[in-house]
């Protein structure tokens, strides 16, 4: 009676395999083999080791599963009286020492190599924030952040009707390894030229983070107060895909990473776009703006930096995140309110946004906020306010800005 | 045989009772049994019960969890919420269930196993005990508080867990309180082993559980108090304008990694060692035939023990350590491997021609040594520190380590519980049922972790709530697998309750091959044993 149970049970579970066995559409099933010389050698190293446990489980297991069939008492074994041996305890002691002594070396070598930070050809610093990369090239003194695209928004909120397969990988075939773009693309792409040896230095301003592309075998936290060291040497073009692997909190699902590798004349093309719109970000700062413009361009600020907690509609998550519809700051003296977004609120999930977002940006976020939602105070901040208060000069205070913390140019470090 | 004198003996004392009809002989009537008990197998009893309890309140999150990564996108939870639900489920599986489950079994067991008439300290008992349900109200009352639980991960690393609301003031008290718990368990089960054996029983002739237990409670004695300063200073940081982990006002928030895993890779041996003790009785038992290299056992349970404490930073490969502890911690992290091989092969060796039989504890001790071998051999994959930085964090280690305490750990408390349960009850459970549970359980628990495995590989994090589209079918899968092993789960409760409230009745030996004092005296095991104590002659068989 009894066995019948088993012989039932194992029938099913062999039945359950076979969907997973006959089906060649579950692409992802390994680790990438990657596009770097390190990134190749990681993998090789994962598929011995891989193999060794193969050989040693199925060993183990013959042996175990042999034991049940052919030592058992319904066949009428009459059980062994052995309980020691010393010799076979020594066997199974050394052999696996052995083993382990081949797999370590090989290891101890691949990762000396990937200790070695020396000659590399460029520097970038890649400073973390909750939720958002920072990406400065410490050559050419191009800097900017990089976030998840500000489409994906909408999809990722809670009871949203994005059909994601539909909307993010229109052609593609169901488990196709590469899988569509949901949650993969950011708004500005770190980009890199192929062929030199690329060293990173990891920090955050916040919490910690963990800088991980798998096609490249990097991962390295990034902590506050520290600078960890990190290198990539990609000799294809290619775009490579990443994620933060530490957990930072509740956007950490949410803060992708591309890497684009181009070709050197590439490479520098695009150097000297990004000088010129950095260029030309600092002039948007000294010219007057219209009211509606600034409310315009904050809205897509807002989706992009601040409605993954604020919400849509300004309403928040009670017990969480205040509301700004009706809120005492975003209602209430507009310094305390440039304040809490330039700066941040110390001990809580509100981050600084003074390096993260532009003059502009900034002025056109504050003036959406308050004239959305509810709010209609009808004020207007122009960038240029901004840019005065960053650079510690009152030039036409509105209200009182003497008002503000004096810490409110934000270059230092707390 | 002189297993066989012992039980005479026992059966007298046992008789010897009933006619000396002292009241403090039974148990007090009521509630109040419970709540002011010093007998070790009621506290045992309250243990198990607790650990039962919390198991389903853990895997009720953990069902929230797999709800969430059903699919693609949010729909369910809030991601902050869902991070609590990661944090909780940790903390309630280790702290409420696995725990405290291992020393209600060492409550039960350990006096009986060495011929001890109760626990060396029994108040002590009675607190450890009763601290354990307030703490964990508090624990999870946090859930219920305007800034929500603890959603920074059980590993609780600042900076991130400092931007908690108000309520992580109750989390680190909670957690000072499972301390105290586990702590007292401890000094109490080492005070016994000690100076509770009886009159011959040597300590190379107690059973492996007790061996495990004892070098476990060592581990928590050495480790628990480390956490309690790493979380007190956590506090202090977060409401007495201290820096301990402040890098701004001149602190380390690597720091609080490494005080942490100092305490954490001993506390996953914690989570292990007792149920290693387990399986080594039971497969014996069931190929009746004494366990294959005793010696080697202990020697390579204090091995593991103290290589546990020489391990830690292998869980902070990608923090940035010099290159000589990385590899420091890989060679040493690889060495774990071998006192751990021995285990298996001794198990292995235990079965080989014997006379064996499946009934429902052998059935979840092979499953233990099995699936428990599948998750050591994707950590020997996790030492390779190269490789460790590529699966680090993804859910690759998710299901490594899923592996070792899911059909590892839970699975040898399900076997100890259905192995002791008619020694509990003096009742037989139902054998059907109990294959039942076991298959099912089986198939499910498989179902529900190794996809884990390829999508960890191919690239998905942990602790996200939302993933990107080519995870999307073996996450389907995997939460296919919760559901069914979670609901399965019922099955052992109606089990464990049909059995206590009848059934077959038990033997005092229970199982045919069963060798060791506590199958000497009576089913169910009366409320007193070895008020006198047995002798143990150099030829009877105790393990």
């Amino acid at each position: 009676m009894t066995s019948n149970v088993s012989r039932w049970a194992l029938l099913s579970l062999m039945l359950l395999l076979v969907p997973f066995g006959a089906s060649a559409e579950w692409g992802a099933l390994n680790m990438p083999q990657g596009v770097t010389e390190i990134s190749n050698e990681v993998y090789t190293l994962h598929m011995r080791i891989f193999y060794i446990c193969c050989a040693i489980g199925a060993a183990v297991f013959g042996v175990m599963i042999y034991s049940m069939f052919a030592h058992r008492k319904s066949k009428g074994v009459k059980p062994a009286t052995f309980h020691e041996s010393t010799t076979v305890e020594i066997v199974w002691t050394v052999v696996p020492l052995v083993i382990l002594i081949a797999m370590a070396i090989p290891a101890a070598r691949v990762l000396i190599k990937m200790e070695d930070f020396s000659d590399s050809e460029m520097s970038i610093k890649v400073t973390a924030y909750q939720w958002r990369w920072q990406y400065e090239y410490m050559d050419s003194g191009v800097s900017f952040y990089s976030q998840l695209e500000p489409s994906h928004n909408e999809a990722r909120q809670m009871g949203s009707d994005v059909d994601l397969e539909a909307t993010f990988s229109p052609s593609r075939k169901r488990g196709d390894s590469e899988g569509g773009v949901y949650l993969k693309e950011v708004d500005n792409e770190l980009v890199i030229p192929v062929g030199k040896k690329i060293r990173f230095l990891h920090t955050a301003a916040d919490v910690i983070h963990s800088w991980w592309v798998p096609d490249l075998a990097v991962k390295k936290d990034a902590i506050p107060g520290f600078i960890n060291e990190n290198w990539a040497l990609i000799e294809e073009p290619g775009v490579y895909h990443g994620k933060c692997a530490e957990l930072c909190g509740r956007g950490h699902g949410f803060m992708p990473i591309v890497v684009r590798a181009v070709p050197q004349e590439e490479f520098d093309i695009w150097v000297a776009e990004k000088q010129l719109a950095m260029a030309s970000v600092s002039e948007q700062a000294d010219r007057q703006w219209a009211h509606q413009e600034l409310v315009s361009v904050g809205e897509k600020v807002y989706q992009a930096n601040c409605m993954s907690c604020h919400q849509a509609e300004g309403q928040g998550i009670p017990g969480m995140f205040p509301a700004i519809g009706g809120s005492d700051v975003a209602t209430g003296s507009i310094d305390k309110h440039i304040d809490t977004v330039m700066n941040g609120i110390d001990g809580s999930m509100m981050s600084q946004f003074s390096e993260v977002l532009s003059d502009a940006d900034l002025a056109a976020v504050i003036t959406f906020q308050r004239n959305a939602f509810g709010n209609n105070t009808g004020d207007t901040l122009q960038p240029s306010h901004i840019k005065s208060l960053r650079n510690g000069v009152d030039i036409r205070a509105p209200e009182s800005v003497a008002l503000l913390p004096d810490t409110n140019t934000t270059t230092g470090v707390n | 045989m002189s297993s066989n004198d012992v039980t005479h003996h026992a059966a007298d004392d046992h008789n010897h009772d009933h006619g000396d009809d002292h009241g403090h002989h039974g148990p007090a009537p009521g509630l109040m049994r419970w709540v002011t008990t010093t007998n070790h197998k009621d506290i045992g009893t309250l243990y198990l019960w607790f650990s039962l309890v919390m198991f389903f309140i853990g895997g009720a999150m953990a069902l929230v969890i797999r709800a969430e990564l059903f699919q693609p996108g949010i729909q369910i939870v809030d991601p902050m919420f869902f991070n609590s639900m990661t944090t909780m489920h940790a903390i309630v599986m280790i702290f409420g269930v696995v725990m405290p489950a291992f020393v209600g079994l060492a409550n039960w067991m350990i006096p009986m196993m060495i011929g001890a008439p109760d626990m060396a300290l029994p108040r002590l008992n009675n607190w450890s005990f009763w601290i354990m349900p307030f703490a964990f109200t508090i624990m999870l009352s946090t859930l219920f508080m305007d800034s929500g639980g603890p959603a920074g991960g059980w590993t609780l690393y600042p900076p991130l867990v400092l931007q908690m609301g108000d309520s992580f003031a109750f989390v680190i008290f909670a957690i000072h309180f499972l301390g105290i718990s586990s702590v007292m368990g401890s000094i109490n089960i080492v005070a016994t082993i000690f100076n509770m054996r009886a009159p011959g029983m040597t300590f190379m002739k107690m059973p492996m559980f007790v061996w495990t237990w004892l070098i476990t409670a060592y581990l928590l004695i050495a480790t628990i108090p480390v956490f309690a300063g790493a979380v007190t200073m956590l506090l202090t940081d977060r409401y007495f304008g201290t820096s301990f982990f402040s890098a701004a006002g001149g602190g380390d928030p690597v720091m609080f990694q490494h005080i942490f895993w100092f305490f954490g890779h001993p506390e996953v041996y914690i989570l292990i060692l007792p149920a290693f003790g387990i399986v080594s009785s039971i497969i014996p038992t069931f190929a009746r035939k004494e366990l294959f290299g005793y010696d080697s056992m202990v020697y390579a349970t204090a091995s593991i023990a103290f290589l546990s404490f020489i391990v830690w930073a292998h869980h902070m490969f990608t923090t940035g350590m010099p290159l000589a502890g990385e590899l420091f911690f890989m060679f040493s992290t690889m060495l774990i491997s071998v006192p751990t091989g021995v285990k298996v092969f001794n198990w292995v060796a235990t079965m080989w021609r014997g006379a064996m039989t499946f009934e429902t504890p052998m059935l979840f001790a092979i499953g233990f040594v099995i699936m428990f071998t599948v998750g050591g051999l994707s950590g020997l994959m996790l030492a390779i520190t190269p490789a460790d930085i590529q699966y680090h964090d993804t859910y690759f280690v998710v299901a490594h380590f899923h592996y070792v305490l899911v059909p590892g750990a839970i699975y040898s408390l399900m076997a100890a519980t259905y192995y002791w349960l008619p020694k509990w009850t003096g009742n037989m459970y139902d054998e059907k049922l109990g294959k039942m549970h076991f298959w099912i359980s089986t198939i499910f628990v498989n179902v529900l972790f190794f996809p884990m495995h390829f999508v960890g590989l191919a690239g998905m994090p942990r602790r996200i709530p939302d993933y990107s589209l080519q995870f999307a079918d073996w996450n389907m899968i995997a939460t296919i697998g919760a559901f069914g092993f979670g609901f399965s789960q019922l099955m052992f409760v109606y089990i464990i309750v049909k059995c206590v409230r009848g059934g077959e009745k038990a033997t005092a030996e229970v199982w045919e091959g069963a060798r060791g004092l506590e199958w000497t005296v009576a089913s169910p095991a009366p409320y007193h044993t070895f008020e006198t104590a047995p002798t143990i002659e150099p030829s009877t068989v105790t393990r």
